[in-house]
């Protein structure tokens, strides 16, 4: 490119506030035609809010966005599609029971008749599938297809709108290694064809891997912006958090004793009644941890819920330290897994590890309140001795702010983390569950969470751990187990694999014997 | 942190709505012609301006305290308990019962089996609807409505056919016996100006520890917990291994027994006999009780308060103020709630703006 050609997007000092919350403090940015550019930051570091601006969700405070040169405003998203912005959204917009074409051609239709624009997009569609390599069957239902096609749909659903600047927000969260490859793929060519693509991601594999360019965001500040070929994670990494982090998650080797769970067979349907966990056999010793691989939707929260006694299991049996526990009936509930000594970090710390509108002193004995140590009498609860019990913990896990009074709502989503994370490992279980324990958590976070993971493993206690971050697998886990449609794929040492062959198994594809 | 103070939410907000209740309503009394301030003084004094007054006031406020209470601890477990007007119609039913079938030797032994009775046939009656939510999945706005109808008809039955005293062609109970009156403002503090038949009666004290025992069981017991809990997160409640199904049923029998505790002041302490419909709407006003005193006893207390305030001075409005009429007060009354339950919203976001700018400009 020349130096005269414009930027496709140039960010002249914008800053948004929420309140009192700075969310974008003066950011200015730069986006070359034709090239893959990175956005990376923490949770609440602005990325989110700033793509918001962009695509007119959200207008800020001050600043000027330049398209192709030209001073833009754009009040709404329709002002950002006329100027060819299109965003891919994380969870995805699309009307399940409607065919490919129909949720393409939704809001853009091109009068009250559907036939002419249905026969007008499936011939477009069929040009810019092939011609992007995109492999998608406009008449197919998107409930039917696999959560790669649909996001593929949903980047068709922008190229429709003659989109040149793509944005995907975590677009390979709900990927598998193999489908996030193809994405790459996908963008690869459309960068070819001159598209510009922003891709905002926390993976700094991703960033390496696939943008020319990466801007980094911190506490709604754009702190850097580096050739990707001049900087490496670590560097990112640093620029991310303000501070050296570890990413490597230094750990002794197992050494793993009694079985203490033992899973045999085991069968459970969701709430509509559809089989999730398709005869699951599975054992974790003391002092290890067992790591699942699985595509989000697998089975792996229904793995979980069954464990922790938030739903019933249809088959099967489950042993804890030798001891068959109930999986039906009033005692499988949560209650009486705690009484055995199975602590449970849920998947979804804000539906179901915590009340949100509840201090953190109220959600530090949440699910422990029949402990004799919170109580004062048979009628009433201890609050004062819960209270004190809270600050110690807040400490002893380096909780911000460290106030027990502070509503969990109030606490950024590492902080909420640490809660949950204190208030089940300090009941120094022997089985702890743990479901995607750094899901939405800061990088500090991360390394203070991993450690206590860790640390309980080397107490000698069993951990089952749940993540959808092949990395966190790989690196806590001391053995693997791909779930895959309700199914263990197989176990592997995570010495002895790789993401490409966990990729394989997370797709239901098995070579040999698993 | 992204919030007001405290005393703003729990005090300036509900004040502002009640202000704009007062301006529109206001405004109704000038479109009749009639002069809004001079109302609204023949409100004030007449409700709370005399010993007399006081004593109505008072009276309708306890009614409103233990329906609101009610509607407030279902609330915390995010049901929508509509039956109060059933379920202390069966109150009054337990109250009758338990008046005329046994010879109690003193009123306070006797105010203690009312109490029990009232609890008892209140939560009962709640008890089908809560069973059916918990176990059927059966709607609790939807049947609490429908079990009022029942309640109503139930009671017609009964006080026509069963209670009715033969060759009277009232459809009302026999009169209690004398022991069982409670005794009333007058009887307790004639000192304080109460005339001999002010219907304010112990029931009072009853309602004021009730709302003692609501703050304690919310706020101080495990029960409380659970319930509140289960109130703010069902998926979390499911996760601590708090039973949905006890949670339901047992937020939903509390409610119904403090609904049914209501029928002892009009039952017992005034009427002293169970009369055609008991409850007279105070069970729907508890909705707007709870909502307007954000389900906090202190709250519910303060909201019942100034319904009794409302319903004593429209009565002494009605009777000087001729041009407004009996349906004119229930405008009134349905403005103050609209605008102190409903249109919350309204008022709270401009108000929580306000304190944000103020904060940062500071």
């Amino acid at each position: 490119m020349t130096d005269t050609e414009p930027y496709a997007i140039e960010l002249k000092g914008i800053s948004k506030a929420f309140g009192p919350v700075q969310a974008n403090k003066d950011i200015s940015l730069h986006v070359r035609k034709g090239a893959i550019h990175g956005i990376v930051g923490e949770n609440g570091a602005g990325k989110s809010t700033l793509m918001s601006i962009l695509y007119g969700f959200y207008k800020a405070d001050a600043g000027e966005i330049l398209i192709n040169g030209q001073p833009t405003p754009i009040p709404d998203s329709q002002a950002a599609i006329r100027a060819g912005i299109g965003m891919v959204h994380q969870h995805f917009k699309l009307v399940e029971n409607f065919t490919v074409v129909e949720n393409v051609i939704l809001g853009a239709e091109d009068g009250a008749l559907l036939q002419p624009s249905i026969t007008k997009a499936r011939r477009i569609l069929k040009e810019l599938s092939d011609e992007y390599e995109l492999h998608v069957d406009p008449d197919s239902v998107i409930e039917e297809i696999s959560v790669g096609h649909q996001q593929r749909v949903e980047i068709l659903k922008q190229l429709y709108r003659h989109a040149d600047i793509l944005i995907l927000d975590e677009p390979t969260g709900v990927l598998t290694p193999a489908e996030a490859d193809h994405l790459f793929r996908i963008l690869n060519g459309l960068k070819e064809q001159g598209k510009t693509i922003i891709l905002i991601t926390h993976k700094l594999r991703e960033i390496m891997e696939v943008t020319d360019t990466v801007s980094v965001m911190r506490r709604g500040e754009m702190t850097a912006t580096v050739q990707t070929a001049d900087t490496s994670p670590e560097e990112l990494a640093e620029l991310m958090v303000g501070r050296k982090v570890l990413l490597r998650v230094d750990k002794a080797p197992a050494n793993p004793g009694e079985v203490v769970l033992d899973i045999k067979d085991l069968r459970a349907n969701d709430d509509q009644k559809v089989e999730r966990l398709k005869g699951i056999s599975l054992q974790i010793r003391a002092g290890e941890i067992l790591g699942i691989a699985g595509v989000a939707g697998n089975g792996q929260s229904e793995l979980l819920e069954v464990l922790g006694g938030m739903i019933a299991a249809t088959g099967g049996s489950i042993a804890v330290n030798g001891e068959q526990i109930d999986l039906t009936g009033t005692s499988s509930d949560g209650q009486s897994r705690r009484a055995r000594g199975i602590a449970h970090v849920p998947e979804d710390r804000q539906r179901e590890g915590l009340i949100m509108p509840f201090m953190a002193w109220e959600n530090m004995g949440f699910g422990y309140h029949h402990d004799p140590k919170y109580q004062k009498n048979r009628l009433f609860m201890d609050n004062a001795a819960l209270k004190q019990d809270t600050a110690e913990k807040m400490e002893r896990f380096d909780v911000r702010p460290p106030n027990p009074f502070l509503e969990a709502k109030n606490f950024s989503g590492g902080n909420q983390q640490k809660i949950v994370v204190a208030r089940e490992i300090e009941r120094n279980p022997d089985l702890l569950l743990i479901g995607q324990p750094t899901r939405g958590v800061d990088i500090g976070a991360i390394e203070f969470i991993h450690k206590q993971i860790i640390a309980l493993r080397d107490e000698g206690k069993a951990i089952l751990l749940v993540s959808v971050e092949l990395d966190e697998i790989m690196s806590l886990s001391d053995r693997i187990a791909v779930m895959f449609d309700g199914h263990i794929m197989g176990e592997r040492l995570p010495s002895e694999t790789d993401e490409g062959e966990l990729g394989l198994l997370m797709a239901g594809v098995t070579k040999g014997a698993a | 942190m992204d919030k007001m103070p405290r005393w703003a939410d729990v005090a300036l907000i509900p004040f502002i709505n009640l202000l704009l209740a007062l301006v529109v309503s206001g405004l109704v009394v000038l479109y009749i012609g009639e002069s809004p301030l001079e109302a609204m003084a023949i409100m004030v004094r007449g409700s709370v301006g005399s010993a007399y007054g006081w004593g109505y006031t008072l009276y309708y406020a306890t009614n409103f305290i233990f329906t609101g209470l009610a509607v407030a601890v279902a609330f915390h477990a995010r049901m929508f308990n509509i039956g109060g007007e059933g379920q202390a119609a069966l109150g009054g039913l337990g109250v009758a019962v338990v008046c005329l079938s046994i010879p109690w030797p003193h009123w306070s032994l006797a105010l203690i089996g009312a109490i029990v009775g009232a609890a008892a046939f209140g939560a009962a009656w709640a008890a089908i609807p809560a069973y059916l939510q918990a176990k059927r999945g059966s709607h609790i706005v939807i049947t609490t409505i429908m079990f009022n109808f029942i309640a109503s008809a139930l009671l017609v039955y009964l006080l026509v056919n069963v209670f009715r005293v033969p060759g009277s062609m009232a459809p009302e109970t026999a009169r209690f016996a004398e022991a069982t009156h409670l005794p009333n403002a007058y009887d307790v503090a004639p000192w304080l100006g109460f005339s001999r038949s002010t219907p304010l009666n112990v029931s009072f004290v009853v309602a004021l520890l009730a709302c003692i025992g609501v703050w304690l069981l919310i706020w101080k017991t495990r029960l409380g917990y659970e319930i509140r809990a289960y109130g703010h997160s069902q998926s979390a409640a499911v996760y601590a291994g708090i039973n949905p199904v006890r949670i339901i049923m047992i937020s939903m029998l509390i409610s119904g027994g403090l609904s049914g505790m209501m029928a002892i002041n009009g039952v017992m302490g005034e009427a002293e006999r169970l009369v055609i419909d008991p409850v007279q709407g105070a069970g729907f006003v508890g909705i707007a009780v709870a909502l307007m005193g954000r389900s906090h006893p202190i709250g519910v207390f303060l909201a019942a308060l100034l319904f009794g305030m409302l319903y004593q001075g429209g009565a002494e409005l009605e009777f000087e103020m001729p041009a407004v009429s009996r349906e004119m007060l229930l405008v009134i009354q349905a403005l103050v709630i609209l605008f102190t339950g409903a249109l919350d919203n309204m008022v709270r976001t401009p108000v929580e703006r306000l304190f944000l700018a103020m904060r940062k400009g500071s």
